[in-house]
């Protein structure tokens, strides 16, 4: 089976004083996760697209969908967890309850504040995780990467050619996915925030689907502005 | 939902922008599969279609020949994953006499109104036609060039007299390839003659009764009805020596596009009684019909294969530029882009 799993599990504190979580302000007039799940919808080798939610906005996630999208029972909002790992996790428990685990169940997660993605990293996406378990979508920097361990002075400057910026989707054999979060201490589940940083450490070859510039994360008012005007531009043709 | 569309904004140069999209509308969305470069995209991409035409239509997505998949109907009549032809034309008002492609209200895409380079193409439920499934989406990619034939085909048969012994066709390129080919099968008991200019062009048309380069055809020969499917320069020629190989009273139907005006040769026509049957682009109806005729005869399917120029993977504006320039450079058959953008 193939998965979508929409991650909608932040509260929007970067957004500023605004009192909703970013993935519900509108663009163009429509919810942001609307966008999202929409992209979805329009692939049908999706069996299931499950959307997570935080406990409290589950009702007003539900009720958004019933409004703009109607009719399509393979949408299921699940409640999500602590953090982006325990949300991926809470997902896959939902799978495991209703649907079972099969050695090659793939799952496609996707940051609900990106609505900008297109068929062909999904489609990607989706190849690659049943041929490679592991897959993150990535462009190539476009300015240089500056570490700073100590926030103060440059520790290191990595060579440009060889970076790459991260975006979503992320994708992975379900059951890979799960033996190896479940080998983590607590303590390394803390650190290690990124899914795809798992694979990579537990030896996995994470493979890398190209990404698109415009494949923004709607997170900052400023993003926000930038997402409104790019549709704008287009309107009237 | 955020529709990526891949526009031509000025020659040689593709840009993506962004349409929000409702799919809760009666519109059917289809996933573009398979899109097939027509020498009118060439002219926009070139920037050969005339500096007035190119401010007023750009920026502007290309393509109006391609087949694709249907991923989402809200009606729910058309089954997800079902194949269909788009249909270019979109007619905006009904009328009983003039066809719907000559309506001058009708929008047609990539001529000031957006193809089929796009994510996902919304359309009428009316601009779909379902295609088997198994036929090569290669070939179907440019059925829409072959309804051109069909559409001259059908006037032809209202308008030509019925003493349909021998046809002649100009042209030994795509259009011409197709419609002798159509012409042999719609018609096995009659002959079909080519009238074309390059040899080896010449020599994939198997299915006629005999090829002739036009500086020497034999002087007594003679034809029922012609196809004219040389276009650009060349149409007048060709149009001036179908008249004069023409029996009276034959009808002579002209498909090939030309930019500029051309001069005919109207006194042997007026002495002739000839009947001059233009024809431009298609209608749902032509889609049907081809469709249909495709199913009926599957050889015509198979001939078509040789049609296939060039096949290219496109997951990349550069790919589309590669395409294009590769079709460019091809002198035989249609350039067809696998659509995985």
């Amino acid at each position: 089976m193939i998965y979508a799993e929409i991650l909608a599990g932040g509260k929007g504190t970067r957004m500023g004083n605004i009192n909703m979580p970013k993935q519900f302000l509108t663009l163009n007039n429509k919810p942001i996760i609307i966008h999202t799940i929409e992209k979805f919808i329009l692939n049908d080798r999706f069996d299931k697209i499950l959307v997570v939610s935080p406990k409290e906005w589950i009702i007003h996630t539900k009720d958004i969908i019933r409004k703009y999208i109607s009719g399509d029972d393979r949408i299921v909002v699940v409640e999500g967890g602590k953090d982006r790992n325990d949300s991926i996790m809470s997902g896959i428990n939902y799978i495991e309850k209703t649907f079972g685990l099969n050695d090659d169940d793939v799952i496609i997660t996707h940051d609900s504040v990106r609505p900008f993605l297109t068929h062909r990293i999904i489609e990607e996406n989706i190849d690659s995780a049943l041929e490679y378990r592991a897959v993150d979508t990535v462009i190539e920097a476009i300015d240089t990467i500056i570490e700073s361990t100590d926030g103060e002075i440059i520790s290191n400057i990595p060579v440009r050619s060889a970076m790459y910026q991260g975006q979503t989707p992320q994708s992975f054999n379900i059951k890979m996915l799960v033996d190896h979060y479940h080998s983590l201490s607590d303590e390394q589940k803390n650190i290690l925030t990124d899914a795809c940083k798992i694979c990579a450490l537990k030896g996995e070859n994470v493979k890398l689907v190209k990404g698109e510039v415009f494949n923004i994360k709607v997170t900052t008012p400023y993003d926000l502005k930038v997402a409104n005007a790019i549709i704008q531009e287009s309107i009237g043709r | 939902m955020i529709n990526q569309v891949y526009r031509l904004v000025s020659p040689r140069q593709f840009e993506v922008t962004y349409n929000d999209e409702s799919l809760q509308t009666d519109y059917v969305v289809v996933r573009p599969t398979h899109l097939s470069i027509c020498a009118a995209d060439q002219r926009y991409y070139t920037g050969t279609r005339g500096k007035h035409a190119m401010a007023k239509k750009l920026p502007m997505a290309l393509i109006h020949e391609g087949i694709g998949k249907v991923v989402y109907d809200s009606k729910g009549e058309f089954k997800t994953g079902t194949k269909v032809v788009m249909v270019p034309n979109t007619p905006t008002e009904e009328d009983d006499i003039i066809g719907e492609n000559y309506l001058r209200s009708s929008k047609f895409r990539s001529s000031g109104y957006d193809g089929f380079m796009q994510d996902y193409v919304f359309l009428r439920r009316d601009r779909l036609v379902q295609l088997p499934e198994d036929m090569s989406p290669h070939v179907a990619a440019f059925i829409e060039l072959i309804t051109i034939t069909m559409h001259s085909l059908i006037r032809f048969e209202q308008k030509a007299h019925t003493r349909r012994d021998t046809f002649g066709v100009w042209g030994d390129g795509n259009l011409g390839f197709i419609s002798s080919l159509i012409l042999k099968k719609r018609y096995p008991d009659s002959k079909v003659y080519l009238f074309g200019k390059t040899k080896y062009k010449m020599e994939h048309f198997s299915f006629i009764d005999e090829a002739y380069n036009i500086d020497e055809i034999p002087d007594d020969l003679q034809i029922d009805h012609a196809f004219e499917c040389a276009g650009g320069k060349g149409s007048q020629d060709a149009i001036n020596q179908i008249i004069d190989y023409i029996h009276p009273e034959g009808s002579i139907a002209i498909l090939g596009v030309s930019e500029y005006p051309v001069e005919i040769n109207t006194r042997m026509i007026l002495e002739k009684g000839l009947t001059v049957i233009g024809s431009s682009r298609s209608g749902r109806a032509d889609f049907v019909n081809t469709v249909e005729f495709m199913k009926e005869i599957p050889e015509v399917v198979e001939y078509l294969e040789l049609l296939v120029g060039s096949v290219h993977e496109v997951r990349t504006i550069q790919d589309i530029i590669d395409a294009f320039e590769k079709d460019l450079t091809t002198s035989w058959g249609k350039t067809i882009m696998e659509w995985k953008i």
